[in-house]
């Protein structure tokens, strides 16, 4: 792949619109940093190497041997995730902005339609938002909401004809977006079929209500209710079963959101074992801890509240780094999800109703740059690795996102790994007023961001034009998810047929009409069946469940004819 | 192991010269799983009253000693040198006969080594009614007494299976093995209490199954038994029946089922809910762990591959999907903080999990069984078909070799604690059934009878565990854990006399012929397993003998279990105390606050069914004729405080510092 990046260098290219040259950077891409030139005509890379013969006037950007990697692709957020009618005040206008401004070139949104809602109507209205609006190209993952016979259809269609490979599924959330786990095999299965990634949000929904219905039955409110109804056992339990139903249906699971050090090494134990999974920690997960939900200080400790919450255990920003590092979790995400605090004061009075979400979509990068590579844990090739070219590569994008090549998208940054920046709310592009990481300092930012060919960030200036970020088109069995999938696929033993006596059975008496999975219909509706003392014989019509079974009338055990019955013989 | 009892016989002699001259050696055992829990150690230590004659005990339990004209010469005073090297025989003191009022069974077992969880040590047993009364060298003794010889054999306590279903049907066909047939099976290997399982057809009373099972069990039944009750499915309204189960009836044990979906499959909630019912009443959680969700779609896809042979079972039920269903009832069990025991620990995944759990801190048992300590699921893919059925049960059987091996190693580490046989067999003609449909197979393999042999052999002459620790997995801990301890599970003064005499030389090769079951197929056919019961006391009964069963049809009791068990419920009190968490005292939050338009969208916590069909939640458009009108009562939004107009009020003054940032 990376063989292709030096070519062109004689090809004339036709002055047309913007022209652009990088002169003197290093280009560092996720298997390997050279210096090279970059030239850019009409948005995409024309040229890579050194003496590039290029049309005059055209413009030049002196890199001055400064880093030159693929513009960062932030593959969760949630810029019109509606709760309780209200919207996140990052729209895709100030959401898109405030990527740019650090560095991310390409937004991964998620489509979160209501329960009932239909999934095409709801990707529809996403779209055409973003189209407006959107500073950046961007692309979406369509959330489903319930599992039911329609959906196929939609995801069907979403998939070959509108460019979507990713579905998100929720364990989380009862009575509201939870699927049961015989749902969640017959998505995950419809999904493998399709060729799709399925992110999971990986809760227990199910220990999550009972939690949060004793917590504040003992009158905590707050938002410190939060993490504690959601202790990590929680998400651990649900990456695992998630994990183990991927891995029976054979399709590759995506966690999006992991919080917290077991949930990670449940993810790291699967991959030694071969399962094809993908973990993704989130800029505040890789950034803070979650003891700020014991803040005195409300509106603080409500602007932390997301889910998974962030883990309260100091040491486990560390930890995810040190695993993204050596590949076990391998994208970073934001799930940026901005409401103001007076939207999170919804809640003030019962923590279930806060609305979850923080910021994280500008401070992405940063933070992976000063936690890991200036850390040492990671190198600027894994860097690039984890801030855009897995994503690119998991969700189909590649090479056309995530890499400096001749003829991919020339959404570059030029990276400052020395600038350091102080976060504060008063600086930021989000429009929240409170930043979760508020006085934290941060090495390492974008000098220049380039999308689209077009200069949009330089020298701490943006200036990004609202509806020029376009839709990306993603396709289905993206090779890096799929390709093993593929090979992994079993058969019975051929033995002569039983033919010895079997046992005479009696009509099984059904109790229960087979209820609808037990796993999410509240027993309190079920009020206990009494025992039918005038249960009879008498067998409908139709296919019966115990057809299989042929019927005897009398004997119990009929030895069979002559001495063919060596089958059953022991040995 | 073996050599050390070898080079014990052969210097028999100077053994018998210490006899009786020094307390008999206890063998303190630090490390084992359960020494260092604080406190049980007072019910273990030996009762060493009972050595010395002029105790306070000797003197209360052989109060008829005036009638003798006194003790003899025999045992002197405290533990002196006493008799010479005799052997401890000629040192019984035999009292005259006259006081032989009572009808109870006399017996004194001489010369074996008393084997206990703790320790070991050389004493002669004597039991009286049902009842151990004397443990000791030189016991003093009325003339008359049956003796049995146990010298150069061990003297165990008899062996406590947990888990059997004698009398659950499944599809409407009773196992082949009844309550007679099972505890007479059970007798033949060592085992003289079995807890069975109750199971209830979903929706019907428990009292009513329960009762059932006591009747069927009192008349049929060798040895003494005591029941588990399962839970086929909870409601909130089972709350009654399980107290008056647990403070009336002795049950102190229930199971639940994360499989069978449909059936008797209870969902996340409803087992968070159910254990903290059962941690409230002090009763122990039993789970059978596997995803019957995933297990009910790999079925319809094996069907639909055309795959209906027992081999479907094993390949429907894969290690990943009980592995899953224990750390899925692990994580709900800590949520709710009530001790869980698995049944049937299948696979070596699902024993890690465990294992993993424990060294967290958690209050988890399991407990693996004859089937999966002895063999492996290779032979679900038998050609004969019958062969193969008859390994089906779940979770399945391994197909992984190692298995065995490894679950072995962590019952001989303590991660394991207990063994059970899930006795449970079904006939050829029954499992038939399933000819055609491996979903239709009666699940259940047999195991009752060789439970102990199996132990002994794999663990025990292999070296991964010492004979303490084999009574410990047979019997002890399944005694503490379930409540029955120091009744059963121990040789101590004052327990039931439910002895085994072990005989670590012998084999015995386990066939279909041979055993004493009825099903016609034994999975462990052919095995070869050292260590046999040569002879078994059941209520003070001598039962197996000579290689003859001599068993009487409803002579076994019921034992009633009392709640709280010790061994379990004490470190869970402790953790509830400690559990209590506490919110953060802050000012009343006063910035201002988003108006919510319209509660009717998706409302988070409150408990609507979410069923497979959902329509009614439309998520209409904005409305904008919201009106202002509240309807009378208690509305979900109450704590909301309705605001007019305006959408944010900016606070009157500067007191908005507790919005600021900061």
């Amino acid at each position: 792949m990376s063989g292709t990046s030096f070519q062109g260098k004689n090809s004339i290219p036709h002055p047309t619109s913007e022209q652009l040259l990088i002169k003197g950077g290093r280009v560092v891409n996720d298997d390997q940093s050279f210096f090279a030139d970059v030239y850019i005509e009409e948005g995409l890379i024309k040229q890579v190497g050194e003496n590039l013969v290029v049309p005059g006037g055209v413009k030049v950007i002196e890199a001055n041997g400064g880093m030159v990697i693929p513009g960062g692709i932030d593959v969760n957020t949630c810029l019109m995730k509606p709760f309780l009618g209200t919207q996140p005040v990052d729209d895709f206008f100030q959401g898109t902005k405030a990527a740019l401004s650090g560095g991310t070139t390409m937004i991964i949104d998620h489509v979160t339609p209501q329960p009932g809602e239909s999934l095409l109507e709801a990707f529809e209205r996403w779209q055409e938002a973003a189209d407006k609006k959107a500073c950046c190209d961007y692309s979406l993952h369509v959330d489903i909401p319930q599992w039911n016979e329609t959906v196929k259809d939609e995801l069907e269609l979403l998939v070959q004809e509108k460019g979507i490979n990713s579905f998100q599924v929720y364990m989380a959330y009862k009575d509201v977006y939870q699927m049961t786990d015989s749902q969640l095999y017959e998505a995950l299965s419809f999904l493998k079929q399709l060729g799709a990634v399925a992110l999971v949000h990986a809760e227990n929904g199910d220990l999550i209500a009972q939690e949060q219905s004793k917590i504040l039955g003992m009158g905590i409110t707050g938002p410190e209710g939060h993490p504690l109804s959601r202790p990590e056992e929680l998400e651990a339990e649900a990456v695992f079963r998630a994990i183990t139903l991927g891995n029976r249906v054979n399709c590759p699971v995506y966690i999006s959101k992991v919080m917290s050090k077991s949930a990670a090494d449940t993810i790291t134990q699967a991959r030694r074992k071969g399962s094809i999974v993908f973990g993704e920690p989130i800029t505040a997960g890789l950034a803070t801890d979650g003891s700020h939900y014991w803040s005195k200080n409300w509106a603080k400790a409500a602007a932390y509240v997301t889910s998974p919450p962030l883990s309260p255990d100091p040491t486990t920003p560390d930890h995810l780094h040190t695993l993204l590092a050596c590949g076990d979790l391998q994208v970073v995400g934001s799930a940026h999800c901005a409401y103001s605090t007076s939207q999170k004061a919804i809640g003030k009075d019962d923590f279930t109703l806060i609305p979850e979400g923080t910021n994280g979509v500008e401070e992405r990068m940063g933070f992976v740059w000063d936690k890991a590579v200036a850390m040492g844990k990671m190198d600027e090739n894994q860097f690039v690795a984890v801030t855009s070219t897995n994503a690119a590569k998991i969700f189909n994008l590649y090479p056309r996102k995530g890499r400096i090549a001749v003829g991919s998208d020339a959404d570059i940054v030029i990276w400052d790994p020395d600038s350091i920046k102080t976060i504060t709310a008063k600086l930021q592009q989000s429009a929240a007023e409170y930043n979760i990481f508020e006085g934290l300092e941060c090495r390492g930012g974008p000098v220049l961001v380039l999308s689209q060919g077009r200069v949009v960030y330089e020298e701490g200036k943006l200036q990004a034009q609202q509806g020029t970020g376009r839709f990306i088109p993603r396709k289905p069995f993206p090779d890096y998810a799929y390709q093993r999938i593929r090979f992994r696929n079993q058969q019975g033993v051929t033995r002569g047929s039983y033919d010895g006596p079997v046992y005479d059975v009696a009509p099984t008496p059904k109790y229960i009409t087979p209820a609808p999975s037990a796993k999410t219909s509240p027993t309190s509706h079920q009020p206990p069946p009494i025992r039918n003392l005038h249960q009879s014989n008498f067998s409908l019509s139709g296919a019966q469940i115990d057809d299989n079974v042929p019927r005897r009338s009398g004997h119990r055990i009929v030895a069979p004819p002559g001495g063919r019955s060596n089958i059953t013989s022991l040995g | 192991m073996s050599d050390r009892r070898m080079s014990q016989e052969e210097d028999c002699a100077s053994l018998l010269s210490k006899l009786g001259s020094d307390s008999p050696r206890p063998r303190m055992k630090y490390g084992g799983m359960f020494c260092n829990v604080e406190g049980a150690f007072e019910n273990k230590t030996l009762n060493f009253e009972s050595f010395s004659p002029q105790s306070q005990r000797r003197g209360n339990t052989r109060n008829r000693t005036e009638v003798t004209g006194g003790p003899g010469p025999g045992p002197g005073p405290g533990p002196g040198p006493g008799p010479g090297p005799g052997g401890p025989s000629g040192q019984t003191m035999v009292f005259p006969s006259s006081f032989n009022k009572k009808q109870g069974d006399r017996l004194i077992i001489k010369g074996g080594k008393i084997v206990n969880d703790d320790q070991s040590f050389y004493a002669d047993v004597y039991i009286e009614d049902g009842i151990i009364k004397q443990i000791g060298e030189n016991l003093v003794v009325p003339a008359g007494v049956r003796t049995v010889d146990a010298y150069g054999q061990l003297v165990i306590p008899g062996g406590v299976d947990s888990n059997t279903s004698l009398q659950a049907p499944q599809r409407g066909l009773s196992p082949a093995d009844d309550f007679y047939q099972g505890t007479r099976a059970a007798l033949a290997g060592g085992t003289t209490t079995i807890i069975d399982h109750v199971l209830p057809e979903p929706g019907t009373s428990l009292l009513v199954a329960f009762e059932q099972w006591r009747d069927a069990a009192d008349q049929r039944a060798c040895c003494d038994y005591s029941l588990h009750v399962d839970i086929t499915r909870w409601h909130e309204g089972l709350y009654e029946e399980l107290e008056s189960l647990v403070k009336d009836k002795g049950v102190n044990s229930f199971l639940f089922f994360m499989s069978y979906k449909d059936k008797y499959q209870s969902s996340d909630s409803q087992l968070y809910e159910a254990f903290s019912v059962l941690r409230d009443l002090g009763a122990l959680a039993q789970v059978h762990a596997e995803n019957g969700d995933i297990i009910d779609e790999e079925q319809k896809k094996l069907l639909f591959l055309g795959i209906t042979g027992p081999e479907g079972h094993v390949l429907s039920h894969p290690e990943e999907v009980e592995t899953e269903a224990v750390y899925r009832a692990i994580t709900i069990a800590k949520q709710a903080n009530c001790p869980l025991y698995v049944t049937k620990v299948m696979s070596k995944p699902a024993a890690d999990v465990i294992a993993k759990a424990r060294k967290k801190g958690m209050v988890v048992y399991g407990e693996p069984i004859t089937a999966s300590l002895a063999t492996d699921g290779s032979h679900y893919w038998s050609k004969d078909w019958a062969q193969a059925a008859a390994y089906v049960m779940s979770p399945p059987i391994n197909p992984d070799p190692s298995t065995p091996q490894y679950l072995t190693s962590l019952l001989a580490c303590g991660d394991l604690q207990v063994t059970g046989s899930a006795q449970a067999s079904f006939s050829t003609a029954q499992k038939a059934v399933g000819k055609d449909d491996f979903t239709q197979i009666p699940e259940g393999t047999n195991g009752i009878e060789e439970r102990l042999s199996v132990v002994w052999d794999r663990a025990v002459s292999t070296g991964k565990m010492d004979e303490n620790e084999f009574v410990a997995v047979t019997s002890t801990n399944a005694a503490k854990l379930f409540n029955i301890y120091p009744r059963k599970g121990r040789i101590a003064v004052g327990s039931d006399a439910d002895i085994v005499i072990w005989n670590p030389k012998e084999t015995k090769t386990v066939s279909a012929k041979t055993h004493n079951l009825t099903v016609e197929v034994n999975i462990l056919e052919g095995m070869e397993f050292r260590g046999v019961a040569s002879v078994v006391v059941s209520g003070g009964r001598v039962v197996l003998e000579d290689g003859k069963l001599n068993v009487t049809e409803g002579s076994g009791r019921f034992i009633p279990r009392k709640a709280f068990s010790d061994t379990v419920y004490k470190r869970i009190r402790a953790r509830s105390k400690m559990a209590e968490a506490h919110g953060v005292p802050r000012g009343n939050y006063d910035g201002p606050v988003h108006d919510v338009i319209s509660m009717t969208k998706s409302v988070p916590p409150t408990p609507t069914t979410r069923g497979p069909t959902c329509p009614k939640t439309i998520t209409g458009p904005r409305n904008l004729h919201q009106s202002g009108f509240t309807l009378a009562g208690a509305q979900i939004d109450d704590h909301i405080p309705r605001r007019s107009a305006q959408k944010i009020v900016a606070p009157p003054g500067g007191r908005s510092n507790i919005t600021s940032l900061s």
